[in-house]
């Protein structure tokens, strides 16, 4: 069985997984009090919450991918936020985007400077730079528009609604809205499936139509271009790359700039289209989330957006979620997953996972029945303790570039 | 001699590039560089200025020996900011019930914090030895879960606790009997100088670390313990096979780490006798930038924390006169660490270079007098 599911054409696995999650959540939903599992607004909330992180994500995954770890993300994240929104206030919304991928980069740059020059502990430059960036951002807000933490408005690049599927507009003329229909007719999971799309496909920000289509293009970019071929033998062994001829250190300022660029436009993505504005400490720490989106995704694109949306979704699950119904239902989830985690390991003669998996699985489903409702801060530490549970079961299996982290001097073996 | 000059060169070159970039960033902004430095300077020259900066440091201090020992045998321990939550609010949970006379009483606060935050910093320990997952990750996400989940939580509880009608100073943990108090050691302080004025107090907790920077340099330098740990940063393969554990090792270290973390919070604890609801956030973090300017070395980390305390407490002056924005202040604070880690980078080169150098020289001398 898995053998073809790893035969399967990549689109049609992501789509059989898609519709399995979402064959879950409806499952889960008829047994539970709540609607909003499968909402149209959860799905556009979780859009929303996962283009940066996955921006982010797909930033690092650029820079680990040459070998260069990016904890400085946030920093760069900051530092893209800043610029778009003064690009954005001063040369209208498209010029924000641009000048914030632009300042993630000069973080980038500043990243790549410190661990490919001059060799510098990538940890320790990458902590510089969030400590760093704020600060900048700070001073620069302070001056130019007197006020330490906010910025006047900014302009969005705006949205678009795809034709047909969810009643967008081509030339003046509105087409039909084939999904809502479908939700109308309130069809078990067929309806369910309809609203989550529709949730994705209507009011779609430009910028997360780009960070969706990058997904391709990274994966094209990486495995099957010359570019990311030379890419990758930085991070995993530049020292054979170099004797091919490749330029190692040229690679890694570009992959290292790239990743601040993505980076920036995800902060661009959060000041101009989130919250309107600049304002200090919106980043919340999705930087960090990213490269948490990274790992979870094994640095593979498709995997960091796996990872981005997963935890969109439990983030703008609990925007809406006032009495905590829903996040209540998300426990159900949790449990079963850790049933299927259990299952797993149990096939692989693994009992130490097995027990583990069935003593978090039994504690989930304990917690459903008892409790009617979840805090909400719970659904806000669920995507961390998801990432250490991913990395606790499965650590093992992720492979990361082997060079990843190591310094690398020209000439040197 | 020239290895002193090597290791006092990167300080201080660092510290000259980023008096360059401040001034220049003051001056793109129309801010008068003298006249802001100037106003740091004089205020610092004050007495109340200057336990400002010691009560300040302190903190600095603590999160920067904790982050050290992780430092120092390779270990990068991210995670100091959420531990040290964690044990400032067990310990002022623990103070809060309890009361004893007053020696005692501090003792058991200050143990609970010191061990609540060991076992958190435990955890990314434990996930790294049984798991091999990466502590940068773990202490990265267990932070996120300490601020995010437990302090969200807490302060959720306390307002549902509360009703409606709260007051933002009621919000927080039990307060603490007078007798958990660390007293503040302005007699000590006005034994040597003046009085202190302006109702300035320096706390108990600054003579605290300088107690742990001398346990410090002790454990490193004078023990077992210390080599062992020492070796493990340098060369993980041969410490084990000079029968150094590394797995006990690794988790020995995180723990260690942990429990000079949980120090951190008793400075704010003894001032505000209770775990408040807006707890002081972010000195993990600027612990590790101390720890690296000051090379996870005690003397320099002490000055380094001394130059962030100055730098912070500047930044207050600024806003009063007008000098320049307050920001600038932080600003210093990010540079001098940037430039400062690429300065010993350099120094670093240069010092290998000089030393195969020298070895080349001893080699060749000695081919001489031997012909082969």
């Amino acid at each position: 069985m898995i053998s073809t599911l790893t035969r399967m054409p990549a689109w049609a696995r992501w789509a059989l997984y898609a519709a399995l999650g979402v064959f879950l959540l409806t499952l889960v939903q008829t047994i539970s009090d709540t609607e909003r599992l499968t909402q149209v607004a959860t799905a556009r909330e979780m859009l929303r919450f996962a283009v940066p992180i996955f921006l982010a994500g797909l930033g690092g995954l650029f820079s680990e991918r040459a070998g260069v770890v990016n904890i400085g993300l946030e920093g760069m994240l900051i530092l893209g936020m800043w610029f778009g929104a003064w690009g954005s206030i001063n040369y209208g919304a498209w010029w924000g985007l641009a000048i914030g991928i632009a300042g993630g980069m000069i973080g980038g740059l500043l990243h790549a400077i410190a661990t490919v020059t001059f060799q510098v502990d990538h940890i320790i430059s990458g902590v510089a730079i969030n400590i760093l960036a704020p600060a900048i951002t700070r001073y620069l807000s302070e001056e130019i528009w007197d006020s330490p933490t906010t910025s006047p408005r900014t302009s969005a690049v705006g949205d678009w609604d795809v034709p047909f599927l969810a009643g967008g507009t081509i030339f003046g003329w509105e087409s039909p809205d084939w999904l809502l229909t479908i939700s109308k007719w309130e069809i078990w999971y067929l309806s369910d499936v309809a609203q989550l799309s529709r949730g994705l496909l209507r009011g779609t920000s430009w910028v997360a139509i780009i960070a969706i289509a990058l997904v391709p293009i990274t994966a094209f970019v990486i495995w099957r271009t010359r570019f990311g071929l030379r890419l990758r033998i930085c991070g995993e062994n530049p020292s054979a790359g170099e004797a091919q001829g490749i330029k190692i250190i040229r690679y890694k300022y570009i992959a290292v700039i790239m990743s601040g660029g993505l980076a920036g436009l995800g902060g661009a993505f959060i000041s101009t289209e989130l919250s309107g504005l600049f304002q200090g400490g919106n980043s919340a720490g999705r930087g960090f989330i990213g490269l948490a989106a990274l790992i979870f995704g094994n640095w593979r694109p498709g995997g960091v957006l796996l990872g981005a949306l997963l935890f969109g979704y439990v983030f703008g699950l609990d925007l809406r979620d006032l009495d905590g119904t829903a996040s209540h239902a998300m426990l159900l989830v949790n449990a079963i997953a850790f049933t299927a985690v259990g299952i797993w390991a149990f096939t692989r003669k693994n009992r130490t996972d097995t027990i583990l998996a069935a003593i978090l699985g039994f504690g989930a489903l304990f917690w459903w029945i008892v409790a009617d409702t979840v805090p909400s801060w719970w659904s806000n530490t669920l995507p961390y303790v998801v990432v250490l549970l991913v990395l606790v079961f499965f650590a093992q299996r992720l492979r990361m570039p082997v060079s990843l982290g190591q310094p690398y001097r020209k000439g040197e073996t | 001699m020239r290895k002193i000059g090597f290791s006092l060169a990167a300080p201080v070159g660092a510290f000259f590039l980023t008096l360059v970039v401040s001034t220049i960033a003051l001056m793109v902004f129309g801010s008068n560089p003298t006249e802001a430095y100037g106003d740091m300077l004089s205020h610092a020259s004050k007495l109340e200025t200057q336990v400002d900066i010691l009560n300040r440091a302190t903190p600095f201090y603590l999160s920067a020996v904790a982050a050290a020992i992780g430092f120092r045998m390779n270990l990068f321990n991210i995670g100091v900011e959420g531990q040290y939550l964690v044990g400032f609010l067990f310990a002022a949970q623990v103070g809060g019930l309890v009361s004893l006379p007053q020696v005692l009483h501090i003792l058991v606060i200050m143990l609970t914090a010191m061990i609540a935050s060991s076992l958190y910093a435990g955890l990314a320990g434990i996930l790294k030895t049984t798991r091999g997952v990466n502590e940068v990750i773990s202490t990265i996400m267990l932070n996120a879960i300490a601020v995010g989940g437990l302090i969200a939580w807490l302060q959720q509880e306390w307002q549902a606790e509360l009703g409606e009608n709260f007051s933002s100073t009621e919000l927080g943990t039990e307060p603490i009997d007078e007798s958990g108090l660390l007293p503040t050691i302005n007699g000590l302080l006005e034994f040597v100088t003046r009085e202190v004025g302006q109702g300035k107090e320096l706390t108990g907790m600054f003579l605290v670390a300088v107690l742990v920077g001398v346990a410090y340099y002790v454990l490193l330098n004078r023990t077992r313990f210390g080599f062992d740990l020492r070796a493990s940063g340098i060369n993980p393969f041969a410490a084990r096979a000079g029968g150094v554990p590394p797995k006990r090792m690794v988790l020995a270290a995180m723990m260690l780490s942990g429990a000079v973390a949980g120090l951190i919070g008793m400075v704010e604890l003894a001032d505000r006798g209770k775990f408040p609801p807006d707890p002081i956030q972010g000195l993990g973090f600027q612990g590790i930038a101390v720890a690296l300017l000051g090379r996870n070395n005690p003397g320099g980390m002490a000055f380094a924390a001394m130059l962030f305390a100055f730098l912070d407490v500047s930044s207050g002056v600024l806003d009063s006169t007008g000098a320049a924005s307050r920001e600038i202040a932080v600003i210093m604070q990010g540079i001098v660490l940037l430039t400062a880690v690429v300065a010993y980078g350099i120094a670093n080169r240069f010092r290998e270079r000089d030393e195969a150098r020298e070895a080349a020289e001893v080699l060749a001398a000695e081919r001489e007098v031997v012909p082969a």
